[in-house]
């Protein structure tokens, strides 16, 4: 088996596990509670916080702990819209943006508020000046996700973090799933005002993640309640699975020290194999990637045909972005970028983690040029 | 703009004449340990300016080290030009369009300690400051309140820039004023306390009273989890000392009447922490105590507690209000810590009425009936010291993370 789909999600490092099942079973309780059981799923409540913050160079009390990157996502967007509304209704984004931020805007926007819709030019790439020209006195929010989930492209957030510095009413919020130990950032250093992580891409559990709240900021809770997390997210801390993200960016920021090198290698191996193939288009710009990413398309093949015929050989790729590969429409991301309709219909992404190898890499590049000489013959 | 070196210029130390080399030492040892994650970054110290070579080394996480360090007055960040003009004119103007907002004023302020320089002060002014205005459309100068005002220091080997001039958290080096004991209840003030005690060059160790059962293992975690921000402040390792207080608090219930009983308490309290003092070797006693808070902090209640020793007790937050003080607790980050709902040894033996304004002949007739010394060296006896460190403690819950 080979899963090339880590994009979509990645499988929780059996230590990982581990950990989820060990605080699940002895240290089941509730840290609000005032009992010593309460007490001990307090303390690695705290110890998660302080992890997750000494691994992102920040405080703990910056730390928000949320059900994954779409809660996040929500909690920034709406919770800082909300929360300066009469400061004015203006917000910036990019329309390659993943769904949990475009489908927040598209709320947004129904509820009074403008939004700017930045476009991307033919590498998926957002531009610093496109970003301060669409600025108005009302903007209060710019949101731009740092790796583009479906073909790679990193946005320019410390160029837009810098440029930002010179408006310092203006929020800026950052989407980090796709980049998170591939992609460094400091938060600090680009004035970044919210980032939202998910632990599930990076070898935790789903239904855990992360949001980034630089101190001083605020921001409107969504959910309210017994005001856990500091008022700001209510609901009983979900401690084994925190104690499990926490175990598992450390794991995958250790990795990738050498594991980023090694990933970019297979990387490169993948687009030559992939060029020598007839009819293959590659979208993944070549410079200024994410290691982890390669998107393609097979001329006059359609995507979901050719994700099933290798799934024959037991290799896992994925048409876009999981998230909205089931609605069948072509990539936004890659009709932003000027690719056509009918292209972007046979789309396929790679997507890697640190324990790929290029053998992998190779026996898939062999069974899409396989696929793509049967399936040709067949579809043509 | 990528700066490659901090300018550091010191506080009230610059003031201390022939002590002035043990106070830059210990500002020296502060900064070394603020910043002992960076070991690529050196410090080079002389009288009276100190700097940190960031040599690759995060310069802007290094900021916010150094921001913390009692001792420092102002720092700057600063780059190193090369000492060409045509270099100067564009590395400036780089620099000053990284912090130039729209409508900003500035000036140039040039100093040459080498007056090889083809430049002399005067010719640099005018160059740089015609090149800046020149290509910066909206600049304006203003000589007496500028809103950037670039620095060029021309020197032999290089030309340094800066224009950013940070506030330092002002103060004295931790230690170079001696060691002092804090009484540390868990409450908001005495973090607070602790703090502004360090800031004024103090070394602390710290003193919590524990009552089991009538206060919980939560609440003296809350005291370790108070004194480990304090030692993250200081950078260093600081001792908290845990007495062992369930027994005296229950004479005091026996023989005490309750409405002096909070009164006698504290006297107690305040003898312990006097014995710790002269094993630990200290000088002073350090409280959380504001002038009329509560019962034990008015006047007459300080007048009849302090009457146990004549030790020095520090009280740094004895003229201020409860709001600014909360301020502070919040800025340094103790607040959540001291708000978590635990009872202490302060709160959970306040008697309905408490004397706000005991005497000091009717509480020592009270205690005359029962000797508290040998409860008292027990309890300094069974002293449990702990050395809390700023680094992730050793958890039993290692191994799950």
């Amino acid at each position: 088996m080979i899963y090339f789909d880590n994009s979509a999600t990645t499988k929780p490092y059996k230590e990982v596990l581990e950990s989820f099942i060990t605080v699940s079973s002895n240290y089941f309780g509730n840290p609000s509670s005032l009992h010593g059981i309460g007490g001990q799923a307090e303390r690695l409540l705290t110890q998660a916080r302080e992890q997750v913050a000494s691994l992102l160079k920040v405080k703990p009390s910056e730390v928000y702990f949320t059900s994954g990157g779409t809660e996040s996502n929500n909690m920034a967007i709406k919770g800082a819209a909300l929360l300066n509304r009469k400061k004015g209704n203006h917000i910036i984004t990019s329309s390659i943006e993943h769904a949990s931020v475009l489908a927040v805007m598209e709320q947004l926007a129904g509820e009074g508020f403008d939004i700017t819709y930045l476009p991307v030019d033919q590498d998926g790439r957002v531009s610093v000046d496109d970003v301060e020209k669409a600025i108005r006195k009302e903007t209060i929010l710019v949101s731009i996700m740092q790796v583009n989930n479906e073909v790679g492209t990193i946005q320019p957030i410390s160029e837009i973090g810098d440029m930002l510095k010179r408006y310092s009413s203006i929020l800026f919020h950052v989407d980090s799933v796709q980049a998170v130990g591939k992609v460094p950032l400091s938060l600090y250093a680009n004035k970044v005002d919210f980032c939202s992580f998910s632990a599930h891409k990076f070898h935790g559990l789903k239904g855990t993640g992360v949001l980034y709240v630089r101190e001083g900021v605020r921001l409107l809770p969504l959910l309210s309640g017994g005001n856990q997390e500091r008022k700001m997210r209510s609901g009983t801390e979900n401690v084994a699975g925190f104690v499990a993200m926490a175990k598992a960016l450390r794991m995958t920021l250790e990795k990738s020290k050498q594991g980023i090198t090694d990933m970019r290698k297979i990387q490169t191996s993948l687009r030559k194999g992939l060029a020598d193939i007839e009819g293959v288009r590659i979208h993944t710009p070549l410079e200024g990637t994410a290691p982890h990413i390669v998107n393609f398309s097979i001329e006059g093949i359609k995507s979901e045909v050719f994700i099933h015929a290798l799934e024959q050989e037991e290799v896992f790729v994925s048409t876009t972005s999981a998230c909205s590969s089931k609605k069948k429409s072509p990539s936004k991301t890659l009709l932003s970028m000027g690719v056509p309709d009918k292209l972007a219909d046979s789309s396929i992404r790679i997507s890697l983690t640190f324990d790929n190898t290029e053998a992998e890499a190779s026996a898939v590049i062999t069974a899409i040029k396989k696929y793509a000489n049967q399936l040709r013959k067949v579809m043509k | 703009m990528k700066y490659d070196r901090i300018l550091i210029r010191y506080g009230e130390i610059s003031t201390k004449g022939r002590n002035r080399h043990k106070f830059v030492e210990k500002l020296r040892k502060s900064v070394k340990i603020a910043l002992a994650s960076y070991p690529k970054a050196k410090i080079e110290a002389s009288r009276d300016r100190m700097y940190v070579l960031l040599n690759g080394e995060n310069g802007i996480e290094i900021i916010e080290k150094l921001k913390h360090v009692f001792g420092i007055q102002s720092f700057s960040p600063a780059i190193k030009v090369e000492r060409n003009v045509e270099t100067l004119k564009s590395s400036a103007l780089d620099f000053v369009r990284s912090h130039y907002q729209e409508g900003q004023t500035f000036k140039v302020t040039p100093k040459r300690s080498d007056k090889t320089f083809e430049l002399n002060t005067d010719g640099i002014n005018r160059t740089i400051g015609g090149h800046l205005l020149q290509n910066i459309p909206g600049l304006r100068v203003d000589v007496k309140n500028p809103d950037i005002n670039l620095r060029i220091e021309v020197r032999g080997e290089a030309i340094y820039l800066s224009c950013e001039n940070i506030p330092g958290a002002g103060g004295m080096p931790i230690g170079s004023n001696g060691k002092a004991m804090l009484m540390l209840s868990g409450g908001i003030d005495s973090p607070v306390a602790g703090y502004m005690a360090m800031k004024r060059g103090l070394e602390i160790e710290a003193i919590h009273f524990f009552s089991p059962p009538y206060t919980s293992e939560r609440s003296k975690e809350k005291v370790v989890d108070l004194t480990k921000k304090l030692a993250e402040i200081y950078g260093s390792r600081i001792k908290l000392h845990i007495v062992p207080f369930t027994s005296i608090q229950q004479a005091v219930g026996e023989q005490i009447p309750e409405n002096y009983s909070m009164t006698s308490t504290r006297r107690m309290m305040l003898r312990i922490a006097d014995e710790i003092r002269i094993k630990q070797e200290a000088l002073a006693i350090i409280t959380g105590e504001s002038l009329g808070q509560v019962a034990s902090q008015t006047l007459e209640s300080m007048f009849t507690i302090n009457e146990v020793t004549n030790t020095p007790i520090l009280r740094p937050l004895i003229m201020m209000d409860k709001t600014d003080i909360i301020k502070i607790a919040h800025e340094i980050d103790t607040l959540e810590i001291s708000n978590r709902p635990f009872e202490d040894c302060c709160t959970i033996f306040v008697p309905a009425s408490p004397k706000t304004k005991p005497r000091r002949e009717k509480v020592q007739h009270y205690e005359s009936f029962f000797d508290f010394t040998p409860l008292i060296e027990k309890a300094v006896q069974e002293v449990e010291t702990l050395v809390i460190t700023p680094e992730e403690q050793t958890s039993e819950f290692n191994s799950l993370f």
